[in-house]
């Protein structure tokens, strides 16, 4: 039948939802020592998969730090570090096949690296020369690689998100037991794209994981003033399709959630959200100041969450890598 | 189309224009080809960004890693079916200013299967606008067979020794009609379908106004800004020694496109008429 609601249940007197209504848990399985909660249920994760993960989280550190370096000495135009969400990021593609297609918002470098891209690839790009895969036409960090199943990057903000949907519906027409995973801030959420792309996806079953990275500032405008809602998990469940919320700063709990999300969206042909709360520890962008509109204290009190410490004592406690 | 090639090619989406060019877009990154329906060109501003931000410059911006050649538009354009200022308008000016795109106008049913066909099999995105007034007015015969129309190529309709009378889509049938009055006043009209707005064959109408002399340019949109004035301008630069007139443009009114008003907005048969003369008697 059309229009059939889920529940039959009637009341017979005014009662309104609000938004504690939807009662979303945070997923979290590493403990801030680097000891998995008791009960955890761990991800499919051995040494050579930890290890890959933690090479590019270290390697992205030093590459943001050093080309953020760059950008001041003028040797750059324009620079953005991911510091503080390696963990949402990597821990994320690190679920994937190769043959996912990554639609990524631009803080998602980390990304690319862990599929292979190479630091002169980053370097091309950077510096727009006759190697840059794209020939030279974007700014800064504007990344895409065919080879590695990495769209370009486009500046306005959400316009990937319906554009995920729209290739994981080709993955399901060509039988292909793949997913599309699209990148995106709380901020783009915003967006009409947004909850157009999460509409589709949810109607037309479409194979696409949905990743928000919430990392608490769309540049200077913090989250309060983003939006009244609770987060960007309870919309996943208004469009009808499996949402969860992790500890974005937490390797094990993304790549576990992100594992499931994967096998969800290819055994349904159905879209998952995934809101992963996180901390953007640098400045928006290499153009931005952020002591105009957050405080020390709040920046420092999110340095104690590391990702990478965190995932590093796990590690260490795993016996998988020496204390340094 | 469902029965035959299945829900899961053709189907109806969430009623969101942008999640329709954006998903378009995807589908045809992925290497589809996508067909993508915009209900009417008035509602296809909610898909703007995605069109101009995102299917003109896929390509272009992955340095050809990654393109949406496979996607066409198709969306009804323009007035006359008394739909006031929503269901009437011609906006393809504000996509031919779009390096990256194509935008292409049919003028009756035999053409626009040939122009679709070559639409969708072009490498790259393309606005297919169809003149809605044509849907239930225009009766022609359509070859049963597979056949395209080439893009960016205009067609001479009609030869013509005085002016050149250039239109395109449902304003082709309004031109027709004020060359066939011309001709009883002894004019000869030359008439030219443009067919394809961007990229827009140059030489074709160039050779045919270094021919007349003269260039008449109809067309649904308002004057200001629309492409007529494009074409004008380049023209001027191409023919000036062999113009005889000032180009002259019959065109919509500047204003939003009225509902009972709407004979007094039309460039129609009368005023192109007319501007025929005045050109002719410069
Ligand atoms: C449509 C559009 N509007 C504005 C901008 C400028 N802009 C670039 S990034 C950004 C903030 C995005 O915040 P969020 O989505 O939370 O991502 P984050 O930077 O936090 O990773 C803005 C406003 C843009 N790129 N596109
Ligand atoms: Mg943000």
């Amino acid at each position: 039948m059309s229009n059939a609601p889920l529940t039959n249940e009637t009341v017979h007197r005014v009662s309104f939802l609000d938004k504690a209504s939807l009662h979303i848990p945070i997923l979290r399985i590493l403990q801030a020592d680097g000891t998995t909660y008791e009960n955890a249920v761990l991800p499919v994760i051995d040494k050579t998969l930890a290890e890959k993960i933690f090479d590019t989280c270290v390697f992205t550190r030093v590459l943001d730090e050093r080309m953020l370096g760059a950008q001041r000495q003028g040797r750059i135009s324009f620079y953005m570090t991911c510091t503080g969400e390696e963990a949402s990021i990597v821990g994320s593609t690190a679920a994937l096949d190769k043959d996912d297609v990554i639609l990524a918002q631009y803080r998602e470098h980390a990304s690319l690296r862990y599929r292979g891209f190479s630091t002169e690839q980053f370097m091309n790009q950077m510096f727009s020369n006759e190697k840059d895969l794209g020939k030279g036409r974007q700014m800064p960090i504007h990344y895409g690689s065919r080879e590695l199943n990495y769209q370009t990057i486009s500046s306005p903000l959400a316009t990937q998100i319906p554009q995920a949907t729209g290739v994981a519906y080709g993955m399901k027409l060509q039988g292909k037991r793949n997913v599309a995973i699209c990148y995106f801030g709380e901020g783009a959420a915003s967006e009409g794209d947004f909850h157009a792309g999460l509409n589709m996806a949810a109607v037309l079953k479409a194979p696409v994981i949905f990743f928000c990275r919430n990392n608490g500032y769309a540049i200077s405008t913090p989250t309060e003033e983003q939006f009244a809602g609770n987060g960007i998990a309870s919309r996943g469940v208004g469009y009808g399709m499996h949402t969860i919320r992790v500890d974005g700063n937490d390797m094990l709990a993304v790549l576990a959630a992100t594992q499931q999300a994967r096998a969800h969206a290819i055994e349904h042909n159905a879209p998952v959200l995934i809101e992963a709360m996180t901390y953007r520890l640098g400045a928006h962008s290499s153009s931005d100041d952020p002591s105009g509109y957050r405080s020390k204290e709040e920046e420092a009190k999110w340095q104690q969450h590391d990702p990478v410490k965190r995932f590093k004592l796990w590690m260490i406690n795993k016996g998988w890598m020496q204390r340094s | 189309m469902q029965e035959q090639f299945g829900r899961d090619r053709c189907f109806n989406t969430p009623l969101t224009e942008q999640g329709i060019a954006g998903f378009a877009n995807g589908l045809a990154s992925y290497g589809m080809t996508a067909v993508a329906e915009i209900q009417f060109a008035d509602y296809i501003f909610p898909a703007f960004d995605q069109i101009v931000n995102e299917s003109a410059k896929f390509r272009y911006r992955s340095g050809n890693q990654f393109d949406v050649g496979g996607l066409t538009f198709r969306t009804p354009y323009g007035g006359g079916i008394a739909g006031g200022h929503y269901h009437s308008q011609s906006p393809e000016a504000y996509f031919t200013q779009t390096p990256g795109l194509k935008v292409v106008i049919p003028r009756n049913p035999e053409q626009a299967k040939g122009l679709l066909l070559a639409a969708i099999r072009d490498p790259n995105p393309v606005i297919f606008f169809e003149p809605k007034r044509l849907y239930r007015a225009s009766v022609g015969e359509v070859p049963a067979g597979d056949y395209q129309i080439e893009l960016g190529k205009a067609q001479v309709v009609k030869q013509g020794r005085d002016i050149t009378v250039l239109a395109w889509g449902a304003q082709m049938e309004i031109v027709e009609k004020a060359c066939e009055r011309a001709e009883k006043e002894g004019i000869s009209c030359e008439i030219i379908d443009l067919r394809t707005l961007a990229p827009w064959d140059v030489d074709t109408v160039a050779k045919s106004v270094t021919k007349t002399g003269r260039l008449l340019i109809n067309h649904e949109a308002p004057l200001t800004g629309g492409f007529a004035g494009e074409i004008a301008a380049t023209i001027q630069q191409e023919c000036f020694l062999s113009l005889e007139s000032p180009i002259s443009r019959v065109c919509g009114l500047d204003t939003p496109y009225p509902l009972i008003h709407e004979k007094e907005y039309m460039p129609d048969e009368l005023k192109t008429f007319e501007a025929i003369k005045a050109s002719v008697a410069f």
